[in-house]
């Protein structure tokens, strides 16, 4: 092995105000050059171990800190945040609030100017900075035009041009879409060979990692580090399982199959999988489950008649779009960042107003309704749950709607409990929203509206970032409401879980629509696929393997396996 | 960082304090019917980040904000109630070592100390300095300027007492208490 | 909500191409000069000499002109609130009287209509050179010339988050009072004024305390960045001095003692046609 470049040795930290630690007797060493990926159930620890690691803990929050950290051979403890900025630079998990300067190149600029490098010298260095990542041609942008994917490279670029040794990522994928993802990815895989640089990502897409090789694999549970090992190892342990992570769906399949997964098959990654004999027993396997048929629905709820819109001062984000959600369906929204997903929810909730067309519910005109009128039939998550909360405690958060509603005190406390109890929050329900993690926040904004039990409702990237066992958790909840009649349409970066749970997607780009079918037909059609930036999930590339010539079934019998086998989680 | 030189987070409350108290005084304010003279939400933040960051902050927050607000809305700043506004941020400020709100704790003894020193800090502010500087600087007509002075001083007293004393007390909650968040069944 | 806000005009311009220090100095010196003067012949020239400027930034009237309007409603409201609190004051700054209209305590006198006329030429006379400060200096490299003429980079560099994130906080205050109204707070003009208004408390805290946030993480980033390490900083958009620069500030310092020396060269700040 190298030089360690990063060492804890039972070294425990506990918040200020929390009463338990955050973190438990973590021992690790990370080595010099290693790429290595972080993962865990959300609320385990992750963000709060890259902290630790960049020097936010202790400098900027407070807390106990037991045992020892050494950063390249040096006290970690002692080190101030300067001489830390040098070695280690870092990619937070907040999506908007990495960025300080006005445009893209004073923001990769920054760190230089707080040297006093001289500008000539700057600019050369932003060039070539820009030009690695891949955003030269928008250097003059303010970053607030920038899509998700763009700021993602800028916030690499900004922590890149300081030569550091060590790079973080903190959800580094969070929300990007399926082929940005897989570009990111390749990226830092490039910067790590072509610079030799150290890295760490922590990230909940464990398969999208895997895209390109990781030397380990951390588990992280509780505070605790539960595992530390190759991912061939990882995968053919039951680690994973155990701690309710989504193991890769090839990787699931060959399990339900009753195949066995060995360290010698190559699992870290599909296209190197050696299916060693096993091709028959998977074939067979699912040849004999069942297949569900989909139902079909035909009354229409939600209407939009040729929908334009544009943002003041910007180009059109949406021209002449006509859709119909019908009751009782359960629609997803798919497409490549900055398509125009969001801003489509946005005018049916009544944000914005589109520039021409109408918008229909229950055969009624929306547009003269009031975005509260609106909001009784249509409850809306946001995408950035920063945006959505407002109140102190995730009690009163939840219970905000119905109090302005004028709901008896004893309903609203019923309602709440049991809406929490669904989120995985009820534990949490006198804390402090501004302590919670990110995947937890983001449950509080969906616990929010689903109290309110509207006609119909829309969630933006409802899983990004969360675990699997609250995935499994928020989205049969979901299917459960469905049953009861609601209308429910979520837009997602996640092919499985658009495959999984939906019965027709909607694909959006080029300002207009450019597919709506059944999830297996989008997947099935390879010119769509890449035009809006979608990638088939690692089940197709299994099927192939397996040389099963119906791919679309195999994949269905997966889901309905899957799910069946999920449910006894809950 | 620890030096005498403003910290990194000063630096940062000033920047987007600014930017907050500009926004809340273009789209928060109301009118109070007496012409160019509004009861300001914008000056409870202003209290508010003063006692949080102190005096420097204070000062700075209300001058550069009330300038830029100014500047973006109107084209042209009206200099001596700018100074003035950096004034007000900056006695308010005095409460700062006083009440030391970080603590989280908040009785009626903080509230008391934050009211008395808002209320002299405005008062010397709006009903002395704001008409005075008018006076001197634009010669515009005694009576005019001490009955703005007056309407002003005394809407942003009563709002910084109201809105402000609130604002404080949520502050004092979100400051969790040390070892008191724990899993509850 | 959606209200316009003066931002920087990119345009190819001699006044664009001066540095933000020259032009803060310019604007100060000038402001300064029309705030003490109120001889009319000078208030006209310097009035003249800001048109002229303002045609050589190449910025269209139509691009402020909702400013403007702003401006005008504004200064006829103070118009209104000086006669109404002393109608005599011209009367008394230029010690005679000649009535136009009326009688008596609020008789309309022409020297009141002359002091008035004076008070609106001063705004004249700022305005165009006020907004053409705030449409031609770009935020960030505004910031560094702060740093340039004397304020610490610390302060300047406040000044240029305030500017980078003003944007950033209209946004978020309208997203958040259309988030609060998507969960059932009403605030469209459906509802009565009173509940309008205790329904905007309910936009202000969460705004605030969101910032209280984004302060610590943005303070969080920086530190990680290093910001604060060394005494001074250079700046990535900062523009050099030039020779422009130099004969901007000489002739906006001539204008000013100049202004100064002929105001003041009979003892009074007043020109007086009455006499
Ligand atoms: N500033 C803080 N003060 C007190 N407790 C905190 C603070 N930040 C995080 N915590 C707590 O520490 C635990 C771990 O949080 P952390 O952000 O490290 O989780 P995570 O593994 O990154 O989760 P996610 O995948 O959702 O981002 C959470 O239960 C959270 O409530
Ligand atoms: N408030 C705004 N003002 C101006 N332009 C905007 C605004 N919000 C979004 N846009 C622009 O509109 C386009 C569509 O944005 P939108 O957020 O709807 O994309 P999206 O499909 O949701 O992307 P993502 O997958 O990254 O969330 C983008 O080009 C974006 O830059
Ligand atoms: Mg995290
Ligand atoms: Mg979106």
């Amino acid at each position: 092995m190298g030089i360690p470049i990063i060492e804890f040795n039972n070294y425990t930290f506990k918040y200020r105000s929390q009463l338990k630690p955050t973190l438990l007797d973590i021992n690790l060493t990370i080595y010099q050059g290693e790429k290595i990926l972080i993962v865990g159930p959300s609320g385990s620890g992750k963000s709060t171990l890259v902290h630790c690691i960049n020097g936010l803990i202790p400098h900027s929050y407070e807390g106990e800190v037991s045992g020892k950290l050494n950063i390249k051979s040096e006290n970690g403890l002692k080190q101030d945040l300067f001489t830390r900025s040098k070695t280690v630079g870092t990619v937070l998990q907040d999506p908007d609030g990495q960025f300080v300067g006005l445009t893209v190149s004073e923001d990769i600029a920054f760190a230089m100017e707080n040297e006093c490098i001289p500008q000539e010298a700057m600019k050369k260095r932003v060039k070539e900075i820009a030009k690695l990542v891949e955003v030269d041609d928008h250097l003059h942008c303010s970053i607030h035009h920038l899509s998700g994917g763009q700021k993602q490279r800028v916030a690499l670029a900004g922590v890149m041009v300081d030569e550091v040794d060590i790079l973080l990522f903190d959800e580094p994928l969070a929300n990007l879409d399926p082929a940005t993802g897989k570009y990111a990815i390749e990226l830092i895989d490039r910067i790590h060979k072509e610079t030799d640089k150290t890295i760490v990502i922590v990230e909940h897409r464990l398969e999208d990692v895997l895209h390109r090789s990781v030397d380990r694999i951390i588990v992280m549970d509780q505070g605790r580090i539960v595992s530390d090992t190759s991912p061939s190892e990882l995968l053919s342990s039951n680690v994973l399982e155990k701690t309710n992570l989504r193991e890769p769906l090839y990787i699931k399949a060959l399990k339900y199959a009753g195949c066995e997964v060995l360290s010698t098959m190559n699992p870290a990654h599909i296209n190197t999988l050696n299916l060693n004999g096993w091709k028959d027993k998977l074939k067979e396997c699912f040849e004999s489950k069942p297949l569900r048929q989909p139902s079909f629905f035909s009354e229409p709820l939600l209407e939009l008649e040729s929908i334009s819109f544009r943002y003041e001062a910007g180009k059109e984000v949406l021209n002449n779009i006509s859709l119909s959600i019908n009751r009782g369906e359960m629609v997803s929204v798919a497409g490549k960042n900055g398509a125009g997903k969001s801003t489509l929810t946005k005018l049916i909730c009544g944000f914005e107003k589109p520039s021409s067309g109408r918008i229909l519910f229950n055969g009624r005109d929306l547009c003269n309704k009031t975005i509260s009128e609106r909001s009784l039939l249509i409850g809306m998550v946001m995408q950035n749950p920063n945006h959505m909360i407002s109140k102190h405690k995730i009690f009163d958060e939840v219970a905000l709607g119905l109090a302005a509603r004028g709901c008896s005190e004893d309903k609203i406390s019923k309602q709440v409990e049991k809406t929490l109890k669904i989120c995985g929050l009820y534990p949490y329900r006198n804390w402090p929203i501004s302590v919670l993690s990110f995947g937890q926040k983001k449950r509080v904004t969906i616990a929010s509206i689903l109290v309110l039990e509207p006609e119909m409702i829309i969630l933006d990237e409802p899983t990004a970032g969360q675990d699997f066992r609250h995935y499994t958790e928020i989205m049969e909840f979901l299917v459960e409401l469905n049953n009861q009649g609601v209308t429910i349409l979520m837009i997602t970066h996640d092919m499985h879980l658009m495959l999984e749970y939906t019965t027709r997607t909607i694909v959006i780009g080029n300002r207009g629509i450019l597919a709506d079918d059944k999830p297996v037909h989008i997947i099935a059609n390879n010119q769509l696929m890449k035009q809006a930036n979608l990638k088939e999930t690692s089940l197709f590339e299994l099927a192939k393997l397996a040389e099963i010539n119906n791919p679309t079934d195999f994949v269905q019998r997966f889901i309905d396996y899957d799910r069946e086998a999920r449910m006894r989680w809950l | 960082m620890q030096n005498k030189a403003l910290s990194t987070k000063t630096v940062v409350a000033i920047g987007i304090g600014t930017a907050v108290f500009l926004i809340l005084g273009r789209f928060a304010s109301l009118p109070s019917g007496i012409p160019n003279t509004n009861i300001e939400t914008s000056y409870a933040f202003l209290a508010l980040m003063s006692v949080i960051f102190g005096p420097i902050a204070g000062a700075l927050i209300g001058f550069i904000g009330h300038a830029l607000k100014d500047a973006i809305m109107w084209g042209s700043i009206w200099w001596s109630w700018v100074i003035v506004s950096g004034i007000v941020g900056l006695l308010m400020g005095l409460a700062w070592k006083k009440i030391n709100i970080q603590s989280g704790v908040l009785g009626t003894k903080q509230i008391v100390t934050f009211n008395v020193v808002q209320g002299i800090a405005q008062a010397v502010g709006w009903f002395l300095v704001a008409p005075i500087l008018d006076i001197l600087i634009y010669a515009e007509p005694a009576n005019k300027v001490f009955v703005q002075g007056l309407v002003a001083g005394a809407a942003n007293i009563v709002t910084v007492g109201v809105i402000g004393s609130i604002l404080l007390a949520a502050y004092a909650k979100t400051r969790s208490k040390t070892d008191s968040l724990d899993l509850e069944a | 909500m959606a209200v316009e806000m003066l931002s920087y005009i990119e345009r190819i311009s001699p006044i664009h191409q001066l540095t933000g220090a020259t032009k803060l100095l310019c604007f100060i010196m000038w402001t300064f000069a029309a705030m003490l003067t109120y001889d009319t012949r000078i208030l006209l020239f310097l009035f003249a000499i800001s048109l002229i400027i303002f045609k050589l930034s190449k910025v269209k009237i139509s691009e402020v002109s909702y400013v403007l309007v702003f401006i005008l409603a504004f200064m006829l409201f103070n118009n209104i609130a000086i006669y109404i609190f002393s109608p005599q004051q011209g009367v008394e700054i230029y010690q005679s009287i000649h009535i136009l209209i009326g009688a008596g305590h609020f008789a309309l006198t022409a020297e009141q209509l002359f002091y008035l006329f004076n008070i609106s030429l001063k705004y004249f006379v700022v305005i165009p050179v006020a907004l053409l400060f705030i449409v031609t200096t770009q935020p960030s490299e505004f910031a560094s010339s702060l740093n340039r003429i004397g304020v610490s980079y610390r302060i300047s560099y406040a000044v240029a988050l305030a500017l980078r994130y003003i944007p950033d906080i209209q946004r978020e205050f309208r997203t958040i009072s259309l988030c609060q109204q998507a969960r059932g707070i009403d605030m469209s003009k459906k509802t009565k004024l009173s509940k309008r208004i205790k329904n905007a408390a309910s936009i202000i805290t969460p705004l605030i305390f969101s910032s209280l946030d984004r302060i610590e993480v943005v303070s969080n980033v920086m530190d990680l960045r290093g910001f604060g390490k060394h005494r001074k900083r250079t700046w990535y958009s900062a523009k050099p001095f030039q020779k422009i620069d130099f004969v901007a500030i000489i002739l906006f310092f001539i204008i000013w003692t100049g202004s100064l020396m002929i105001t003041f060269y009979d003892g009074s700040r007043f020109y007086n046609p009455f006499k």
